[in-house]
């Protein structure tokens, strides 16, 4: 018999699931809730409206940091990838600011902006910023000098030359950045809530904790993350996969 | 038919594009070295002119100059009595691989350098220059769905589209299988025919070289210099066995100095 491709992994995961519940049952104890029980405990956050009102606002701070980092990181990174002097002149700043993780700025985080979103879509931003500059400088370089001298070729203005030929150029590697460092805000999102906010997934699983250590709500939350991160990824891959965005893996 | 004099100008035409002892020479580590020097030549209106060479002598560094898009250390370029200093669309180069941009369907490709046109009257030349490279069907197909040889008649239709004066072509089919790079040379022929643009084609393929030109100019190895110009005196279309191509073919296989006996 053959399987289908889609239902693949609809049977791993439900195979997965039953030997989880199967273990639990058989050796009941306090270190970690069963299936069943998680999928109670998100039962019990939709029938609170907990659920939306968390994911809403986790997905809200996303958006903003990401959308900043995006709207900061990629014209200004297309730009030194472009003038190779300005990013002689920023390559090291950019190298021993990259490796410091997000998490170690929630301090300096708090410091600035308070307990609150801004705190946190400040801590997505600076997650993202790095990955995304580095991105759009490393797509500038890899465009083949055929398209410039093309482009040039036809006589177009610095401003036409930016929107017909270096943006469509670099827009398939700015996808794939875009669409790597939105699993890395959906990844800092999480921590900044279990510190610096009263609301959102990451203040969920850390509320549950500690309010009667409610395992089998801080499983949910994570399961709910997952499955939140898979569908930006699904997403994102969705737009890489536009025809005229697409081109970069045919045409090497 | 060689002649010895670099300077050859078919008699009663003027000639439109003149290059005059032409050098270039890069520094690399502190030394000198020539790529091309002292090149002579008179191009007339619609001429269709090969450049041959062995390979590495600086065929592609000299079309490059002559087209704008690096700049000679000596001597000059000039149109119509008007230096060349850059690209332009009046001159368009043809590359030898992915010279179309990806991200635009072939109609998208062709109409590259129509954006100063309305756009009835660029669609009017799109689809005009679609039916001369004979890709009708394929004006929405992007590039990755395209063989090589369908993607040069692309990059030709986009330099013929803009209505430049001269196509510079580097090794265009040089990338292609041999049987679509001898069709593709009669649809150069062809739509060169009907188009009447001067054409400077630079090639390594000595019998591509025969059949397309009126002029083959042979370079010497580096710094290479004009070494001889042969004129190829038969009318299209050419029988590529008749006597005289063969031995036009021998005298440039001489020039070039390799033996044709193997």
């Amino acid at each position: 018999m053959k399987i289908p491709v889609w239902l693949r992994p609809v049977l791993l995961i439900t195979a997965l699931l039953v030997v989880w519940q199967v273990a639990i049952d058989r050796h009941p104890g306090q270190l970690l809730p069963g299936p069943i029980g998680v999928a109670l405990g998100i039962l019990e956050l939709l029938h609170h409206g907990l659920l939306i009102k968390y994911v809403v606002a986790s997905l809200f701070r996303v958006t903003w940091g990401f959308g900043l980092a995006a709207l900061a990181a990629i014209p200004f990174g297309l730009m030194l990838g472009w003038h190779r002097r300005g990013e002689m002149a920023f390559y090291p700043l950019i190298q021993v600011f990259r490796p410091i993780s997000p998490l170690a700025w929630i301090p300096i985080a708090i410091l600035w902006f308070g307990v609150g979103d801004l705190a946190a879509i400040f801590l997505i931003f600076v997650g993202c910023f790095f990955p995304l500059l580095l991105t759009a400088m490393s797509a500038v370089h890899g465009i083949p000098a055929v398209y410039f001298n093309a482009g040039r070729n036809f006589g177009l203005s610095p401003s036409a030359f930016v929107s017909r030929v270096l943006y469509p150029a670099v827009v398939p590697q700015l996808l794939i950045g875009l669409r790597i460092t939105l699993g890395i805000a959906w990844l800092v999102v999480v921590a900044a809530e279990m510190i610096s906010v009263n609301s959102g997934l990451g203040f969920l699983i850390v509320d549950a904790r500690n309010a009667g250590n409610r395992y089998d709500l801080v499983v949910a939350g994570m399961v709910i993350i997952g499955t939140i991160g898979l569908l930006l990824d699904l997403g994102m891959r969705s737009i890489e996969n536009i025809k005229s965005f697409h081109w970069s893996s045919s045409e090497g | 038919m060689a002649s010895t004099e670099a300077v050859v100008t078919e008699p009663g035409t003027r000639p439109k594009l003149r290059v005059e002892h032409l050098g270039m020479v890069y520094e690399r580590d502190g030394e000198r070295v020539a790529v091309f020097e002292d090149i002579n030549l008179d191009v007339s209106e619609s001429e269709f002119i090969c450049i041959v060479g062995p390979s590495g002598c600086g065929k592609s560094t000299l079309l490059k100059v002559l087209a704008g898009f690096l700049s000679s250390t000596s001597g000059s370029v000039t149109f119509d009595g008007e230096s060349v200093n850059g690209p332009d669309p009046r001159r368009i180069l043809v590359f030898q691989e992915h010279g179309v941009f990806p991200w635009l369907t072939v109609a998208g490709n062709i109409g590259f350098g129509l954006s100063k046109l309305s756009r009835a009257q660029r669609e009017e030349r799109i689809a005009h220059y679609v039916q001369t490279v004979r890709l009708e069907g394929f004006e929405h197909t992007y590039p990755s769905d395209l063989s090589g040889g369908m993607k040069q008649r692309v990059q030709v239709a986009r330099a013929l589209a803009v209505n430049p004066h001269i196509l510079y072509l580097d090794e265009p089919f040089g990338a292609l299988d041999s049987i679509t790079r001898v069709i593709m040379r009669g649809e150069l022929l062809r739509i060169w025919q009907s188009e009447r643009k001067m054409v400077i084609f630079v090639t390594h393929d000595i019998d591509e070289a025969v059949q397309l030109a009126d002029r083959v100019v042979v370079l010497s190895s580096r710094p290479a210099r004009i070494e001889d110009v042969l004129t190829i005196d038969i009318p299209h279309p050419r029988n590529i066995s008749s006597p005289r191509y063969l031995e036009l073919r021998d005298e440039l296989l001489k020039l070039i100095g390799l033996a044709y006996e193997i």
